[in-house]
Protein backbone atom coordinates (compact mmCIF):
# COMPACT_ATOMS: atom_id res chain seq x y z
CA UNK A 1 0.00 0.00 0.00
CA UNK A 2 1.65 3.42 -0.76
CA UNK A 3 1.29 5.93 2.27
CA UNK A 4 -0.95 8.78 2.39
CA UNK A 5 0.42 12.16 0.99
CA UNK A 6 2.35 14.13 3.66
CA UNK A 7 3.89 10.91 5.01
CA UNK A 8 6.17 9.87 2.15
CA UNK A 9 8.28 13.80 2.59
CA UNK A 10 9.36 12.20 6.28
CA UNK A 11 11.08 9.37 4.36
CA UNK A 12 11.64 10.88 0.66
CA UNK A 13 15.32 12.22 1.39
CA UNK A 14 16.44 8.63 2.72
CA UNK A 15 14.53 7.17 0.01
CA UNK A 16 16.55 9.53 -2.55
CA UNK A 17 19.58 9.51 -1.33
CA UNK A 18 19.74 6.12 0.46
CA UNK A 19 20.71 7.27 3.69
CA UNK A 20 20.93 5.02 6.71
CA UNK A 21 21.22 4.77 10.24
CA UNK A 22 24.61 4.24 11.63
CA UNK A 23 25.63 2.86 15.78
CA UNK A 24 28.27 4.81 16.86
CA UNK A 25 28.48 2.19 19.66
CA UNK A 26 28.56 -0.84 17.68
CA UNK A 27 28.59 -0.02 14.06
CA UNK A 28 25.29 -1.75 12.91
CA UNK A 29 24.01 0.05 10.11
CA UNK A 30 20.49 -0.18 8.51
CA UNK A 31 18.45 1.00 6.19
CA UNK A 32 15.29 2.91 7.87
CA UNK A 33 15.74 5.73 9.90
CA UNK A 34 16.17 4.63 13.75
CA UNK A 35 16.63 6.04 16.99
CA UNK A 36 17.94 3.18 18.94
CA UNK A 37 20.74 0.80 17.52
CA UNK A 38 18.65 -2.67 17.33
CA UNK A 39 21.87 -4.25 17.39
CA UNK A 40 22.81 -3.09 20.95
CA UNK A 41 20.35 -0.90 22.42
CA UNK A 42 22.57 2.66 22.12
CA UNK A 43 20.94 5.92 21.55
CA UNK A 44 23.95 7.56 19.71
CA UNK A 45 22.08 6.14 15.83
CA UNK A 46 23.79 9.29 13.51
CA UNK A 47 22.89 9.12 9.80
CA UNK A 48 25.17 8.34 7.28
CA UNK A 49 25.27 7.77 3.43
CA UNK A 50 24.99 3.77 2.31
CA UNK A 51 27.24 2.95 -0.25
CA UNK A 52 25.93 3.17 -4.00
CA UNK A 53 27.05 -0.49 -4.96
CA UNK A 54 26.82 -3.45 -3.91
CA UNK A 55 25.74 -7.51 -4.70
CA UNK A 56 22.82 -9.22 -5.17
CA UNK A 57 21.67 -11.44 -1.79
CA UNK A 58 18.76 -13.08 -3.58
CA UNK A 59 15.94 -12.34 -6.01
CA UNK A 60 12.64 -13.31 -7.04
CA UNK A 61 10.47 -12.25 -10.26
CA UNK A 62 7.08 -11.28 -8.69
CA UNK A 63 3.94 -12.36 -11.78
CA UNK A 64 1.31 -12.40 -9.09
CA UNK A 65 1.57 -8.24 -8.54
CA UNK A 66 0.08 -6.01 -5.53
CA UNK A 67 -2.88 -3.52 -6.27
CA UNK A 68 -0.50 -0.50 -6.33
CA UNK A 69 1.80 -2.50 -9.56
CA UNK A 70 -1.31 -4.01 -11.39
CA UNK A 71 -0.41 -2.08 -14.84
CA UNK A 72 3.22 -3.27 -14.73
CA UNK A 73 4.36 -6.12 -15.96
CA UNK A 74 6.23 -9.16 -13.63
CA UNK A 75 9.47 -7.15 -11.92
CA UNK A 76 12.47 -8.69 -10.65
CA UNK A 77 12.68 -7.39 -6.65
CA UNK A 78 15.97 -8.41 -4.81
CA UNK A 79 17.43 -8.32 -1.52
CA UNK A 80 20.50 -6.17 -1.87
CA UNK A 81 23.77 -6.29 0.39
CA UNK A 82 26.08 -2.85 -0.43
CA UNK A 83 29.60 -2.37 -0.24
CA UNK A 84 29.82 -2.26 3.30
CA UNK A 85 27.43 -5.16 4.28
CA UNK A 86 23.78 -3.38 4.91
CA UNK A 87 21.42 -5.15 2.71
CA UNK A 88 18.38 -3.07 1.34
CA UNK A 89 14.82 -4.19 -0.19
CA UNK A 90 14.93 -3.08 -3.76
CA UNK A 91 13.29 -3.96 -7.45
CA UNK A 92 16.72 -4.65 -9.84
CA UNK A 93 15.91 -2.75 -12.89
CA UNK A 94 17.33 -2.32 -16.47
CA UNK A 95 17.53 -6.37 -16.28
CA UNK A 96 16.16 -9.21 -18.09
CA UNK A 97 14.71 -11.63 -15.59
CA UNK A 98 16.81 -14.35 -16.62
CA UNK A 99 19.84 -12.44 -16.36
CA UNK A 100 19.46 -11.73 -13.19
CA UNK A 101 22.28 -13.65 -10.26
CA UNK A 102 22.46 -13.96 -6.50
CA UNK A 103 26.33 -12.18 -6.49
CA UNK A 104 25.74 -10.03 -9.44
CA UNK A 105 27.05 -6.18 -9.08
CA UNK A 106 24.90 -3.55 -9.33
CA UNK A 107 24.42 0.23 -8.43
CA UNK A 108 21.99 2.75 -7.18
CA UNK A 109 19.20 4.14 -9.81
CA UNK A 110 17.21 6.72 -8.60
CA UNK A 111 13.51 5.93 -9.99
CA UNK A 112 9.90 6.14 -9.95
CA UNK A 113 8.22 3.94 -7.59
CA UNK A 114 4.54 4.66 -7.64
CA UNK A 115 1.87 6.97 -8.34
CA UNK A 116 -1.22 7.36 -6.05
CA UNK A 117 -3.86 7.63 -8.58
CA UNK A 118 -3.18 9.07 -12.33
CA UNK A 119 -3.09 12.48 -11.03
CA UNK A 120 -1.99 12.40 -8.08
CA UNK A 121 1.47 12.51 -6.68
CA UNK A 122 4.38 10.23 -7.84
CA UNK A 123 6.69 8.66 -5.30
CA UNK A 124 10.30 8.23 -5.85
CA UNK A 125 13.27 6.45 -4.48
CA UNK A 126 16.03 3.57 -4.81
CA UNK A 127 16.44 0.70 -7.39
CA UNK A 128 18.96 -1.08 -8.50
CA UNK A 129 20.36 -1.69 -12.08
CA UNK A 130 22.83 -4.44 -12.75
CA UNK A 131 26.52 -2.26 -12.31
CA UNK A 132 28.10 -1.70 -15.77
CA UNK A 133 31.37 -0.16 -15.35
CA UNK A 134 33.15 -1.36 -12.43
CA UNK A 135 34.58 1.41 -10.51
CA UNK A 136 38.33 1.49 -9.60
CA UNK A 137 38.57 3.45 -6.47
CA UNK B 1 0.76 -20.76 37.17
CA UNK B 2 -2.35 -22.97 36.68
CA UNK B 3 -2.54 -25.41 34.52
CA UNK B 4 -4.81 -25.16 31.53
CA UNK B 5 -7.07 -27.40 29.48
CA UNK B 6 -8.40 -27.24 26.05
CA UNK B 7 -11.79 -28.82 26.89
CA UNK B 8 -13.95 -27.36 23.64
CA UNK B 9 -13.10 -26.70 19.96
CA UNK B 10 -15.33 -25.90 17.11
CA UNK B 11 -14.44 -24.94 13.33
CA UNK B 12 -16.51 -23.59 10.19
CA UNK B 13 -15.55 -25.04 6.78
CA UNK B 14 -12.84 -22.90 5.44
CA UNK B 15 -12.91 -21.79 1.75
CA UNK B 16 -15.07 -19.36 -0.52
CA UNK B 17 -17.78 -18.58 2.06
CA UNK B 18 -19.65 -16.12 -0.20
CA UNK B 19 -22.67 -16.68 1.83
CA UNK B 20 -21.13 -16.04 5.10
CA UNK B 21 -20.02 -12.40 6.81
CA UNK B 22 -16.88 -11.90 8.99
CA UNK B 23 -19.49 -12.12 11.80
CA UNK B 24 -21.59 -15.31 10.96
CA UNK B 25 -18.57 -17.13 10.59
CA UNK B 26 -17.05 -16.88 14.25
CA UNK B 27 -20.10 -17.33 15.54
CA UNK B 28 -20.28 -20.98 14.07
CA UNK B 29 -17.01 -21.57 14.87
CA UNK B 30 -17.68 -20.06 18.55
CA UNK B 31 -21.25 -22.03 18.94
CA UNK B 32 -19.42 -25.08 17.69
CA UNK B 33 -16.61 -25.05 20.80
CA UNK B 34 -19.59 -23.93 23.64
CA UNK B 35 -21.31 -27.25 22.63
CA UNK B 36 -18.63 -29.32 22.08
CA UNK B 37 -17.58 -28.32 25.84
CA UNK B 38 -21.23 -28.91 26.81
CA UNK B 39 -21.27 -25.45 27.85
CA UNK B 40 -23.55 -22.28 28.45
CA UNK B 41 -22.72 -18.85 26.98
CA UNK B 42 -23.02 -17.55 30.36
CA UNK B 43 -20.14 -19.87 31.57
CA UNK B 44 -17.68 -18.08 29.36
CA UNK B 45 -15.68 -15.11 31.19
CA UNK B 46 -14.27 -13.51 28.00
CA UNK B 47 -13.41 -13.69 24.63
CA UNK B 48 -9.95 -13.42 23.26
CA UNK B 49 -10.41 -13.08 18.85
CA UNK B 50 -7.18 -13.26 16.90
CA UNK B 51 -7.85 -11.09 13.77
CA UNK B 52 -5.89 -9.49 10.67
CA UNK B 53 -7.17 -7.33 9.14
CA UNK B 54 -11.03 -6.76 8.78
CA UNK B 55 -10.88 -3.00 8.50
CA UNK B 56 -9.04 -3.78 4.81
CA UNK B 57 -10.97 -6.97 4.09
CA UNK B 58 -14.72 -6.11 4.78
CA UNK B 59 -14.09 -2.46 6.10
CA UNK B 60 -14.70 -3.64 10.06
CA UNK B 61 -12.95 -2.65 12.73
CA UNK B 62 -13.14 -3.54 16.51
CA UNK B 63 -14.47 -6.64 15.92
CA UNK B 64 -14.03 -8.13 19.34
CA UNK B 65 -17.29 -6.22 20.80
CA UNK B 66 -19.00 -7.31 17.73
CA UNK B 67 -18.10 -11.03 17.98
CA UNK B 68 -18.96 -11.19 21.79
CA UNK B 69 -22.26 -9.23 20.59
CA UNK B 70 -23.79 -11.20 18.19
CA UNK B 71 -22.31 -14.79 20.28
CA UNK B 72 -24.86 -13.00 23.03
CA UNK B 73 -21.36 -13.43 25.34
CA UNK B 74 -22.95 -10.12 27.19
CA UNK B 75 -20.80 -7.21 29.14
CA UNK B 76 -17.68 -9.91 29.12
CA UNK B 77 -14.09 -8.55 28.23
CA UNK B 78 -13.38 -9.19 24.58
CA UNK B 79 -9.85 -8.82 23.25
CA UNK B 80 -8.76 -8.51 19.74
CA UNK B 81 -4.71 -9.76 19.30
CA UNK B 82 -3.40 -8.81 15.60
CA UNK B 83 -0.13 -10.30 14.71
CA UNK B 84 -0.77 -11.05 11.11
CA UNK B 85 -1.27 -14.78 10.55
CA UNK B 86 -0.57 -15.54 13.91
CA UNK B 87 -3.04 -13.58 15.58
CA UNK B 88 -5.07 -16.30 16.97
CA UNK B 89 -1.84 -18.29 18.02
CA UNK B 90 -1.03 -14.88 20.06
CA UNK B 91 -4.55 -14.46 21.29
CA UNK B 92 -4.17 -18.11 22.92
CA UNK B 93 -1.26 -17.39 24.21
CA UNK B 94 -2.69 -14.36 26.12
CA UNK B 95 -6.02 -16.20 26.89
CA UNK B 96 -3.49 -19.44 28.49
CA UNK B 97 -1.95 -16.65 30.86
CA UNK B 98 -4.71 -15.17 31.96
CA UNK B 99 -6.85 -18.58 32.77
CA UNK B 100 -3.28 -19.72 34.22
CA UNK B 101 -2.65 -16.30 36.39
CA UNK B 102 -6.29 -17.25 37.69
CA UNK B 103 -8.34 -14.01 36.20
CA UNK B 104 -10.37 -16.16 34.53
CA UNK B 105 -11.79 -20.03 34.50
CA UNK B 106 -13.30 -20.18 31.57
CA UNK B 107 -12.68 -18.32 27.82
CA UNK B 108 -13.23 -18.69 24.64
CA UNK B 109 -10.16 -18.17 21.91
CA UNK B 110 -10.37 -17.95 18.03
CA UNK B 111 -9.71 -16.24 15.06
CA UNK B 112 -11.09 -15.31 12.15
CA UNK B 113 -11.06 -13.93 8.49
CA UNK B 114 -13.22 -13.34 5.70
CA UNK B 115 -10.72 -13.05 2.80
CA UNK B 116 -12.88 -13.49 -0.38
CA UNK B 117 -14.76 -10.39 -0.82
CA UNK B 118 -11.54 -8.09 -2.33
CA UNK B 119 -9.51 -9.24 -5.49
CA UNK B 120 -6.12 -10.70 -5.61
CA UNK B 121 -4.29 -8.25 -6.35
CA UNK B 122 -5.55 -6.60 -3.28
CA UNK B 123 -5.75 -9.05 -1.01
CA UNK B 124 -1.97 -9.23 -1.87
CA UNK B 125 -1.39 -5.91 -1.01
CA UNK B 126 -3.41 -6.56 2.55
CA UNK B 127 -1.09 -9.48 3.10
CA UNK B 128 2.28 -7.02 2.07
CA UNK B 129 1.21 -4.98 5.11
CA UNK B 130 2.52 -7.64 7.71
CA UNK B 131 5.77 -6.46 6.48
CA UNK B 132 7.90 -3.34 7.07
CA UNK B 133 5.34 -1.12 4.96
CA UNK B 134 8.26 2.07 4.71
CA UNK B 135 11.13 -0.29 4.00
CA UNK B 136 9.63 -3.31 2.01
CA UNK B 137 6.05 -3.38 0.44
CA UNK B 138 6.97 0.51 -0.32
CA UNK B 139 9.45 -0.89 -2.67
CA UNK B 140 7.48 -3.62 -4.21
CA UNK B 141 8.01 -6.43 -2.12
CA UNK B 142 5.28 -8.75 -1.64
CA UNK B 143 4.96 -11.94 1.06
CA UNK B 144 4.80 -14.73 -1.28
CA UNK B 145 8.23 -12.60 -3.17
CA UNK B 146 9.60 -12.45 0.43
CA UNK B 147 9.12 -16.37 1.07
CA UNK B 148 10.87 -16.86 -2.70
CA UNK B 149 13.83 -14.33 -1.54
CA UNK B 150 13.94 -17.06 1.28
CA UNK B 151 13.79 -20.16 -1.11
CA UNK B 152 16.38 -19.02 -3.56
CA UNK B 153 18.74 -18.47 -0.57
CA UNK B 154 18.25 -22.10 1.29
CA UNK B 155 18.62 -23.43 -2.55
CA UNK B 156 22.14 -22.05 -2.75
CA UNK B 157 23.21 -23.04 0.69
CA UNK B 158 21.62 -26.04 0.98
CA UNK B 159 20.93 -27.58 -2.04
CA UNK B 160 17.04 -27.70 -1.51
CA UNK B 161 15.21 -28.31 -4.85
CA UNK B 162 11.89 -27.04 -6.65
CA UNK B 163 11.06 -30.80 -6.47
CA UNK B 164 11.21 -30.72 -2.77
CA UNK B 165 9.06 -27.75 -2.09
CA UNK B 166 6.44 -29.19 -4.38
CA UNK B 167 6.46 -32.36 -2.28
CA UNK B 168 5.28 -30.46 0.29
CA UNK B 169 2.48 -28.99 -1.15
CA UNK B 170 1.74 -33.09 -2.59
CA UNK B 171 1.53 -34.53 1.00
CA UNK B 172 -0.86 -31.31 2.20
CA UNK B 173 -3.33 -32.30 -0.22
CA UNK B 174 -3.16 -35.59 0.69
CA UNK B 175 -4.09 -34.84 3.92
CA UNK B 176 -6.11 -32.11 3.46
CA UNK B 177 -8.12 -34.57 0.97
CA UNK B 178 -8.98 -36.71 4.00
CA UNK B 179 -10.48 -33.66 5.99
CA UNK B 180 -14.00 -32.62 5.77
CA UNK B 181 -13.71 -29.04 6.63
CA UNK B 182 -10.73 -28.12 3.95
CA UNK B 183 -10.50 -25.70 1.47
CA UNK B 184 -9.08 -28.18 -1.29
CA UNK B 185 -9.97 -31.86 -0.92
CA UNK B 186 -8.26 -33.19 -3.92
CA UNK B 187 -4.28 -34.15 -4.63
CA UNK B 188 -1.87 -32.99 -6.59
CA UNK B 189 1.49 -34.38 -7.97
CA UNK B 190 4.89 -32.68 -8.19
CA UNK B 191 4.76 -32.24 -12.26
CA UNK B 192 1.31 -30.40 -11.57
CA UNK B 193 2.86 -27.98 -8.89
CA UNK B 194 5.78 -27.39 -10.98
CA UNK B 195 4.03 -26.61 -13.74
CA UNK B 196 1.21 -24.48 -12.01
CA UNK B 197 1.55 -20.65 -12.61
CA UNK B 198 4.68 -18.72 -11.11
CA UNK B 199 3.51 -16.63 -8.39
CA UNK B 200 6.70 -15.40 -7.37
CA UNK B 201 9.36 -17.39 -8.57
CA UNK B 202 10.69 -20.01 -7.74
CA UNK B 203 7.32 -20.11 -6.26
CA UNK B 204 4.12 -21.73 -7.99
CA UNK B 205 0.46 -21.03 -7.17
CA UNK B 206 0.43 -24.73 -5.58
CA UNK B 207 3.19 -23.44 -3.53
CA UNK B 208 1.15 -21.09 -1.64
CA UNK B 209 -1.54 -21.11 0.86
CA UNK B 210 -4.90 -19.56 -0.52
CA UNK B 211 -7.23 -16.64 0.01
CA UNK B 212 -9.93 -17.97 2.43
CA UNK B 213 -12.92 -17.78 4.63
CA UNK B 214 -13.30 -19.29 8.06
CA UNK B 215 -13.06 -19.25 11.73
CA UNK B 216 -12.46 -21.44 14.81
CA UNK B 217 -12.68 -21.63 18.10
CA UNK B 218 -12.01 -23.33 21.48
CA UNK B 219 -13.08 -23.00 25.24
CA UNK B 220 -10.07 -23.08 27.49
CA UNK B 221 -10.13 -23.31 31.23
CA UNK B 222 -8.26 -24.42 34.41
CA UNK B 223 -7.14 -27.69 34.82
CA UNK B 224 -9.05 -28.90 37.93
CA UNK B 225 -12.29 -27.54 36.24
CA UNK B 226 -11.68 -29.83 32.97
CA UNK B 227 -12.87 -33.01 34.07
CA UNK B 228 -16.52 -31.25 35.00
CA UNK B 229 -17.10 -30.72 31.09
CA UNK B 230 -15.14 -33.59 28.92
CA UNK B 231 -13.69 -36.86 29.64
CA UNK B 232 -11.07 -36.20 27.18
CA UNK B 233 -9.18 -32.85 27.68
CA UNK B 234 -6.46 -31.80 26.27
CA UNK B 235 -3.76 -29.83 28.43
CA UNK B 236 -1.18 -27.27 27.43
CA UNK B 237 2.03 -28.34 28.17
CA UNK B 238 4.20 -25.14 27.63
CA UNK B 239 4.25 -22.50 25.06
CA UNK B 240 7.00 -19.78 23.56
CA UNK B 241 6.84 -16.64 21.97
CA UNK B 242 9.32 -14.89 20.38
CA UNK B 243 10.01 -11.99 17.72
CA UNK B 244 11.91 -11.16 14.74
CA UNK B 245 13.45 -8.24 12.75
CA UNK B 246 10.41 -6.60 10.58
CA UNK B 247 12.11 -6.73 7.58
CA UNK B 248 13.76 -9.62 5.94
CA UNK B 249 16.78 -7.73 4.96
CA UNK B 250 18.15 -6.73 8.32
CA UNK B 251 18.03 -10.45 9.58
CA UNK B 252 21.85 -11.81 9.46
CA UNK B 253 20.90 -15.33 7.48
CA UNK B 254 17.31 -15.24 6.02
CA UNK B 255 17.06 -18.78 6.04
CA UNK B 256 16.66 -19.38 9.73
CA UNK B 257 13.71 -18.15 11.21
CA UNK B 258 15.34 -17.27 14.48
CA UNK B 259 11.82 -16.16 16.12
CA UNK B 260 11.08 -19.93 15.14
CA UNK B 261 14.22 -21.02 17.20
CA UNK B 262 13.64 -18.57 20.18
CA UNK B 263 10.17 -19.76 20.54
CA UNK B 264 10.33 -23.31 19.57
CA UNK B 265 13.17 -23.93 22.59
CA UNK B 266 10.89 -21.94 25.24
CA UNK B 267 8.43 -24.25 24.72
CA UNK B 268 10.06 -27.33 24.54
CA UNK B 269 12.06 -26.49 27.70
CA UNK B 270 8.65 -25.60 29.65
CA UNK B 271 6.83 -29.12 28.72
CA UNK B 272 10.14 -31.05 29.76
CA UNK B 273 10.63 -32.27 25.79
CA UNK B 274 12.41 -32.64 23.30
CA UNK B 275 11.39 -32.26 19.52
CA UNK B 276 11.80 -36.38 19.08
CA UNK B 277 8.80 -36.43 21.27
CA UNK B 278 6.08 -34.64 19.35
CA UNK B 279 3.94 -37.22 17.67
CA UNK B 280 1.86 -34.63 15.25
CA UNK B 281 2.53 -31.39 14.45
CA UNK B 282 0.48 -28.39 12.58
CA UNK B 283 3.30 -26.04 11.52
CA UNK B 284 2.23 -22.88 9.15
CA UNK B 285 2.92 -23.63 5.66
CA UNK B 286 2.11 -20.74 4.16
CA UNK B 287 4.53 -21.07 1.37
CA UNK B 288 6.05 -24.86 1.02
CA UNK B 289 9.37 -23.43 1.68
CA UNK B 290 8.09 -22.26 5.00
CA UNK B 291 7.56 -25.89 6.02
CA UNK B 292 10.64 -27.53 5.56
CA UNK B 293 12.72 -24.60 7.14
CA UNK B 294 10.15 -24.89 10.30
CA UNK B 295 11.42 -28.75 10.33
CA UNK B 296 14.90 -27.44 10.82
CA UNK B 297 14.46 -24.88 13.02
CA UNK B 298 12.06 -25.98 14.83
CA UNK B 299 14.63 -29.04 15.79
CA UNK B 300 12.86 -31.99 13.94
CA UNK B 301 16.05 -32.26 11.58
CA UNK B 302 19.36 -30.64 10.95
CA UNK B 303 19.77 -27.52 9.65
CA UNK B 304 19.55 -27.78 5.67
CA UNK B 305 17.94 -31.12 5.53
CA UNK B 306 14.53 -30.19 5.34
CA UNK B 307 14.56 -30.98 2.16
CA UNK B 308 15.44 -34.60 2.36
CA UNK B 309 13.10 -34.87 5.20
CA UNK B 310 9.74 -34.18 3.20
CA UNK B 311 11.57 -36.26 0.37
CA UNK B 312 12.12 -39.34 2.58
CA UNK B 313 8.05 -39.41 3.75
CA UNK B 314 9.21 -38.61 7.80
CA UNK B 315 6.52 -35.83 7.75
CA UNK B 316 3.59 -38.16 6.21
CA UNK B 317 0.95 -39.60 8.56
CA UNK B 318 2.56 -42.67 9.32
CA UNK B 319 6.13 -41.08 9.58
CA UNK B 320 8.50 -40.45 12.32
CA UNK B 321 7.10 -36.90 13.01
CA UNK B 322 3.53 -36.11 11.04
CA UNK B 323 3.07 -32.91 10.29
CA UNK B 324 0.09 -31.37 9.29
CA UNK B 325 -2.53 -33.84 8.80
CA UNK B 326 -5.00 -31.37 8.51
CA UNK B 327 -4.11 -30.29 5.56
CA UNK B 328 -2.09 -26.97 6.32
CA UNK B 329 -2.55 -24.20 5.69
CA UNK B 330 -2.03 -24.69 1.92
CA UNK B 331 -5.20 -27.80 1.51
CA UNK B 332 -7.13 -26.32 4.63
CA UNK B 333 -6.83 -23.34 3.58
CA UNK B 334 -5.46 -20.22 5.66
CA UNK B 335 -8.04 -17.12 6.66
CA UNK B 336 -5.36 -15.18 8.46
CA UNK B 337 -6.83 -14.30 11.33
CA UNK B 338 -7.96 -17.94 12.02
CA UNK B 339 -5.48 -19.98 10.84
CA UNK B 340 -3.36 -20.38 14.51
CA UNK B 341 -7.04 -21.68 16.09
CA UNK B 342 -7.52 -23.93 13.27
CA UNK B 343 -4.55 -25.41 14.02
CA UNK B 344 -5.42 -26.37 17.90
CA UNK B 345 -8.67 -27.52 16.94
CA UNK B 346 -6.57 -30.24 14.73
CA UNK B 347 -4.46 -31.05 17.65
CA UNK B 348 -6.98 -31.21 20.12
CA UNK B 349 -8.93 -33.38 17.49
CA UNK B 350 -5.65 -35.23 16.92
CA UNK B 351 -4.94 -36.06 20.60
CA UNK B 352 -8.66 -37.21 21.50
CA UNK B 353 -8.44 -39.40 18.30
CA UNK B 354 -10.96 -38.06 16.48
CA UNK B 355 -9.34 -37.05 13.32
CA UNK B 356 -10.90 -39.69 11.02
CA UNK B 357 -9.14 -41.08 8.48
CA UNK B 358 -5.92 -38.55 8.74
CA UNK B 359 -5.33 -39.79 12.35
CA UNK B 360 -2.24 -40.17 13.55
CA UNK B 361 -2.50 -43.44 15.71
CA UNK B 362 -1.73 -42.95 19.58
CA UNK B 363 -0.55 -39.11 19.03
CA UNK B 364 0.21 -38.03 23.26
CA UNK B 365 1.86 -35.09 21.81
CA UNK B 366 1.09 -32.30 19.76
CA UNK B 367 3.04 -29.41 19.04
CA UNK B 368 1.43 -26.03 16.53
CA UNK B 369 3.38 -23.40 15.50
CA UNK B 370 2.12 -19.78 13.86
CA UNK B 371 4.13 -17.49 12.68
CA UNK B 372 3.30 -13.77 10.96
CA UNK B 373 4.79 -11.48 8.29
CA UNK B 374 8.01 -13.01 7.37
CA UNK B 375 8.03 -14.75 10.90
CA UNK B 376 8.43 -11.53 12.56
CA UNK B 377 6.01 -13.41 15.19
CA UNK B 378 6.39 -16.56 16.22
CA UNK B 379 4.51 -18.58 18.68
CA UNK B 380 4.56 -22.04 19.60
CA UNK B 381 2.16 -24.55 22.03
CA UNK B 382 3.06 -28.20 22.93
CA UNK B 383 0.15 -30.20 24.05
CA UNK B 384 -0.35 -33.54 25.66
CA UNK B 385 -3.22 -35.95 27.06
CA UNK B 386 -1.72 -35.99 30.31
CA UNK B 387 -0.56 -32.95 32.41
CA UNK B 388 2.63 -32.09 32.52
ZN1 LIG C 1 24.69 -0.61 18.25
Amino acid sequence: MMPKSPRIWQLAERRYRLLGSRCTACGKTSVGPRNVCPACGSEDVETVQLPSTGTVYSYTVVHALPAERERYGPYIMAIVELEDGTRVTSEIVDCEPEDVKIGMPVELAFRVIGQESEEGIIYYGYKFRPLVFRKTN
Amino acid sequence: MRDVAVIGVGMTKFGERWDKQLRDLFVEAGNEALKDANMGRDEVQALFVGNFSAGSFVGQEHVAPLLSDYLSLKSKPAFRVESACASSAMAFNLACMAVASGTYDIVMVGGVEKMTDVSAPEATSVYAKAMDAEWESFFGLTLPAAFALIARRHFVQYGTKPEQLAMVSVKNHRNGSKNPLAQFQFEVTVERVLSSPIVSDPLHVLDCSPVTDGAAAVILCSAELARKYTDTPVYVLGFGVASDSMALHDRPDITTLGAVVKASRQAYRMAGIEPKDVDVAELHDSFTIAEIILYEDLGFCEKGKGGMMIQEGETEIGGRIPVNPSGGLKARGHPVGASGAAQIVEIVKQLRGEAGRRQVPGAEIGMTQSMGGTASTCAVHIFGRRKR
